[in-house]
């Protein structure tokens, strides 16, 4: 795929309020920079992640999304992001199976107290997706200008 | 075993143990057997059918006619009884209204596969064991029927019946299937010939819903398929992104649930490959979570209602090379 050279990707993040979310805003307290690429969403819990806001996501012009939750074991509903994480498993396993750049997707656990790990995360996350290049194979193409 | 079973449905029925049965009778063509509820002995007689076009597995219609007065009887293929028990685990059919003839099988026909092979004009199929006899308006015809088993059939998994009343014939055991061969061969593809095998196939999807109609496992009172306010309920679809949302949908409600049934590759008009899909996901789920076969038992957990808190993190899917 061609990669133009002042491509700016979108990159939407589904952060879990009561661990991701959290520590987004700890990283903005600390000063800590992350690409203004990124667009937050807030969802109570990872595992309200309907698959389908992934894709809607993708299909409204995103070219990546990642889903950010509380570490195993510490989600604020006990289990919900184990749940998440096979759900994610699976899906993300399908969009591979349908020719779809597997690198366009990720889960990672990020707790209230790693405002630094966030920001890592997306540094790096953004840093993959402008390498792979603008989303095509997912877009919905009434929403692109 | 038409006779047999004929006998059987019209024995339920006089015998007053179902006040109705539910049962194959001839639809608009004579390979195109439909469901049928019968009522009378009669009509039993005269039109109630089992040969090897009676693909329809009834475990659906159970969720419905369970709810209705008086009991009925229905006969269950080896493969139906798995979403008969599926659906009876998800708590959808009423159990003691339902009576269940567990019914033999050796394989269904797909009348497609005949017309592959450049026979046209069929008017008629007999069954003469190994060979099927085909009567065209050209004349007699002859195929071996194991080159024109419908797909599902090929790979049959099991012949074992997992829940009935009544067994008609012997109990067969769980089959050594060749299903998923076809998925890891695609897995073996690179990125860009799977995405231009699936833009290829699911293009040609016309929306009519008839795989999610006819799924059991799909037996949501409200679909989100219906639901304006989904933003997927379009029959046509705006993109070529829209159609492979259409069917990620509908394969990831059913994952844990799908027992493999082969209804919706059955019905799709477009003969879609529909079943690739849905094992795609039995086979993660076997790989990731261990071998789980829905509705084999009531007891396990479906592996998407259930988790171990040392399962595999999505990043799996990153190191599984080319997958
Ligand atoms: S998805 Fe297809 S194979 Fe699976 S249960 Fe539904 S109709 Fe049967
Ligand atoms: S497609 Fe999904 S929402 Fe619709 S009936 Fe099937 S499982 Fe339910
Ligand atoms: S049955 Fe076939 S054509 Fe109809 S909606 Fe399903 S995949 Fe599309
Ligand atoms: S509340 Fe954070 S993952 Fe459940």
């Amino acid at each position: 795929m061609q990669v133009e050279k002042n491509f700016e990707p979108t990159v939407v993040a589904f952060c879990c309020n009561w661990c991701s979310y959290a520590g987004a805003d700890l990283s903005g307290n600390n000063r800590i920079q992350y690409p203004a690429n990124v667009k937050i969403i807030r969802i109570p819990c990872s595992c309200r992640l309907n698959p389908m806001f992934i894709l809607r996501a993708f299909q409204r012009g995103a070219d990546g999304v990642i889903l950010c939750g509380c570490h195993p074991g510490d989600c604020h509903y006990t289990s919900g992001n184990y749940f998440a994480r096979r759900r994610m498993t699976l899906l993300f396993s399908m969009l591979s199976f349908l020719g779809i750049e597997k690198e366009r997707c990720r889960v990672e656990w990020v707790s209230a107290a790693e405002g630094a790990k966030f920001a890592a995360t997306m540094n790096d996350f953004v840093a993959t997706i402008t390498r792979l290049g603008e989303n095509k194979k997912l877009e919905d193409l009434r929403c692109k200008k | 075993m038409q006779e047999v079973i004929k006998q059987k449905a019209i024995e339920l029925l006089s015998s007053g143990k179902a006040d109705r049965v539910l049962g194959w009778k001839e639809g608009e063509f004579f390979y195109d057997i439909t469901p049928a509820v019968f009522t009378d002995v009669k009509e039993i007689e005269e039109k109630f059918v089992y040969n090897a076009f009676c693909g329809p597995n009834f475990s659906k219609y159970l969720v419905a006619e369970s709810r209705k007065d008086g009991k009925i009887a229905v006969f269950l293929k080896p493969c139906d009884t798995y979403s008969f028990q599926q659906l009876l685990k998800e708590h959808r059919i009423l159990r003691d209204k339902v009576y269940a003839v567990g019914i033999p099988c050796d394989g269904m026909v797909d009348i497609e596969k005949i017309r592959q092979k450049k026979i046209k004009g069929i008017t008629g199929v007999t069954e003469a064991g190994e060979v099927l006899q085909i009567d065209t308006i050209y004349g007699k015809k002859e195929v071996a029927k194991k080159d024109v088993l419908a797909e599902r059939c090929e790979n049959c998994k099991s012949k074992k019946h997992v829940v009935y009343d009544e067994l008609i014939g012997e109990e067969g055991d769980v089959l050594d299937s060749h299903r998923f061969d076809l998925v890891e061969k695609i897995e073996a593809m690179s990125e860009e010939e799977r995405f231009a095998f699936w833009q290829n196939e699911l293009s040609r999807c016309i929306r009519c819903n008839a795989c999610r109609n006819v799924c059991p496992a799909c037996t949501c009172e409200k679909c989100v398929f219906d639901n304006p306010a989904s933003g997927i309920d379009q029959k046509a679809a705006a993109d070529s992104f829209e159609e492979k949302m259409f069917h990620i949908i509908r394969a990831f409600h059913v994952a844990g649930r799908c027992t493999d049934c082969g209804e919706c590759s059955r019905v799709c008009p477009q003969n879609i490959p529909l079943h690739l899909l849905n094992r795609k996901f039995i086979k993660d789920i076997n790989e990731f979570y261990g071998e789980y076969q829905a509705g084999a038992d009531m007891e396990t957990r479906a592996p998407l209602t259930d988790y171990q808190t040392d399962d595999c993190e999505p990043s799996v899917i990153l190191t599984k090379g080319d997958q």
